[in-house]
């Protein structure tokens, strides 16, 4: 079953289409991102499908719910990670907690039980006596998260969880959405770190100008872009010097040195590693790993998009900084 | 059932976040006090105190919600956290009402601060409570009403501040509380009748000092038409200026 459905929706703010005609689906128990540079989009969608702003035209459905008409029976079943955090600066992490599952009908006991439970869980038992302006950014973050699965949701949606916030923090945070995926939350997350959706996710889509530009497992994406294959050896000690006598053996494979003692080997067709193991082996070089070398994601994103990573990267330092 | 657990708590907070804070306490008490100084000292002859009553409990009320309930929401809605009530499963409707009701309740209590010190100062006995509660009542949820018109058309706290106050200095002259409406220059007195206040500062007088002249129902059923009506356009604008 599809968690969310999503089928030629588009905003318009003036002349501006922040969402353009975008159609994709989120698979129950996925976790499924949201990839672009900064104004592609992303938030602007995430607040079209859970209630905070009203599409100029097409649809989209939670849960088999109508965003715009039922929008209302819908939200039980999400939890919203804004990407700035949003709880009441002058209430503690508790009362923070407690509220927040109150909006959603929650009994007082169970939601001060919940609570306890989550700050535990979430390292912040001693923060949740201090007033959440006094928290680090990765605290609130945190506590934001902690805020948005009070009630159980079914799908979790995460705008940027890790930008702006400390390494520790953000690979706390990692952590916790791939434990709350195993336990069953279907996870949508937008970020424009290419690694983080290449370690988190299970199938992306890249957005860019407001339109989709491409959706797909991420495994398949990598191997569309890759043109030939690519195995890595490393030597014990030494080896590289052998590059001139394979290239001579091998007439059909590409051959680098990279560095004193590994050795890249580049191909068309599927590298049969046999009768190199055999050259090596007459040699007398022991050769202790043979690596598959796969295009990053970040490859794949140029590829596709014509971003120039350049781009994605100043707007990466640009946004860390603020 | 699950809905009024939201009610309650946004209530409760709102109450505790900003109505109770000792500023507004303190505001609540120095405001209504004030005023009653104002006309005591201002006056040449001595006055009654129960003939100020009316005006300084519906002063009181004005003052203490139409700013609170747009600087609060405007506030809320620059610290984003407003967002976290729109993206909960409850009605539009209920949540904006819990908002409100915070509000009302804080004007409530501004208004009898004035009848705490006028009970020491004066004989109150022979006051009609029934319609001056439901005038107080209705001051306050008209008031708050037009607070929340306020923060829907402005995005600053500041800009809260000041379009109150555009509304509530006419108000309080144009209301007939110390100028009767009759007196005013007959291009004015459309424009009195513009204002929820005039209505309910008219039952005030009906009901404190018995000398006022449009007639209990008649107000009570204007006020309430006042009441529906501004938080009928209160929630469309909520609805398509904040669900943008
Ligand atoms: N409320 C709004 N009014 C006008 N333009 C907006 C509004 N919200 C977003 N935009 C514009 O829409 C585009 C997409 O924004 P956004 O969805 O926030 O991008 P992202 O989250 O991917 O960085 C941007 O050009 C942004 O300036
Ligand atoms: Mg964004």
């Amino acid at each position: 079953m599809d968690s969310v459905e999503v089928n030629q929706l588009t905003k318009r703010y003036g002349d501006l289409a922040a969402a353009d005609h975008i159609s994709f689906s989120v698979r129950d128990g996925e976790i499924f991102g949201f990839l672009g540079p900064n104004g592609a989009g992303k938030t602007t969608t995430i607040n079209l499908l859970t209630g905070l702003a009203r599409p100029t035209s097409g649809s989209a459905r939670i849960a088999g719910f109508d965003c715009a008409t039922e929008i209302k029976k819908a939200q039980p079943v999400m939890g919203i990670v804004p990407d700035e955090s949003n709880l009441y600066e002058e209430m503690d992490g508790l009362e923070n907690l407690s509220f927040c599952a109150a909006l959603y009908g929650i009994g007082k006991e169970e939601r001060e039980k919940k609570a306890g439970e989550l700050l535990r869980q979430f390292g912040l038992a001693e923060a949740g006596k201090k007033p959440f302006g006094a928290y680090s950014k990765g605290m609130k973050r945190k506590l934001t998260i902690a805020a948005a699965i009070i009630h159980d949701p079914k799908i979790l949606f995460l705008d940027e969880p890790t930008t702006g916030i400390d390494v520790a923090s953000a690979r706390q945070i990692r952590e916790l959405i791939r434990t709350l995926n195993r336990k069953g939350t279907t996870i949508f997350l937008t970020t424009h770190y290419i690694e983080e959706a290449e370690r988190l996710c299970n199938r992306v889509a890249f957005i860019v100008g407001g339109t989709i530009v491409r959706i797909g497992q991420l495994d398949e994406l990598m191997r569309e872009v890759q043109q030939e294959n690519v195995v890595q050896l490393a030597f014990a000690n030494g080896g590289a010097e052998l590059e001139p006598a394979l290239r001579e053996s091998f007439p059909h494979v590409v051959v680098e040195a990279s560095g004193t003692d590994a050795i890249r080997l580049r191909s068309a067709l599927p590298l049969n590693l046999t009768p190199l193991m055999r050259f090596f082996e007459q040699k007398g070089v022991t050769v202790y790993e043979a690596r598959i070398m796969r295009p990053s994601l970040e490859e794949v994103f140029v590829k596709i998009t014509g971003i120039a990573l350049e781009k994605m990267k100043q707007e990466k330092e640009g946004k860390g900084k603020q | 059932m699950r809905s009024w657990i939201a009610f309650w708590n946004i209530l409760m907070k709102d109450m505790r976040n900003y109505y109770l804070k000792p500023p507004n306490i303190s505001w609540g008490i120095i405001f209504p006090v004030a005023w009653t100084l104002m006309f005591l000292l201002k006056s040449p002859t001595a006055v009654d105190v129960r003939e100020l009553l009316p005006g300084v409990m519906s002063l009181s009320v004005l003052f203490g919600t139409t700013s609170m309930l747009s600087v609060t929401l405007t506030f809320e809605r620059r610290s984003r956290s407003f967002e976290r009530l729109l993206l909960a499963p409850l009605d539009l409707n209920l949540l904006m009402l819990a908002k409100t009701s915070g509000a009302i309740v804080f004007g409530l209590i501004n208004a009898f601060v004035p009848v705490l010190f006028a009970a020491f100062l004066t004989d109150l006995s022979g006051i009609d409570w029934l319609p001056a509660l439901g005038a107080i009542f209705l001051i306050a949820v008209t008031s708050t009403l037009l607070g929340l018109f306020i923060a829907v058309s402005v995005k600053e706290i500041f800009e809260a501040q000041t379009f109150s106050n555009f509304f509530r200095f006419p108000m309080i002259f144009l209301c007939g509380l110390f100028i009767p409406v009759e007196s005013l220059p007959i291009f004015l007195q459309p424009i009195s009748y513009m204002f929820p206040l005039t209505y309910g500062a008219d039952i005030l007088k009906s009901s404190i000092s018995q000398n006022g002249h449009l007639g209990v129902p008649i107000n009570f059923l204007i006020l309430l038409a006042f009441a529906v009506g501004l938080f009928a356009v209160s929630v469309r604008n909520v609805k398509h200026k904040w669900i943008y």
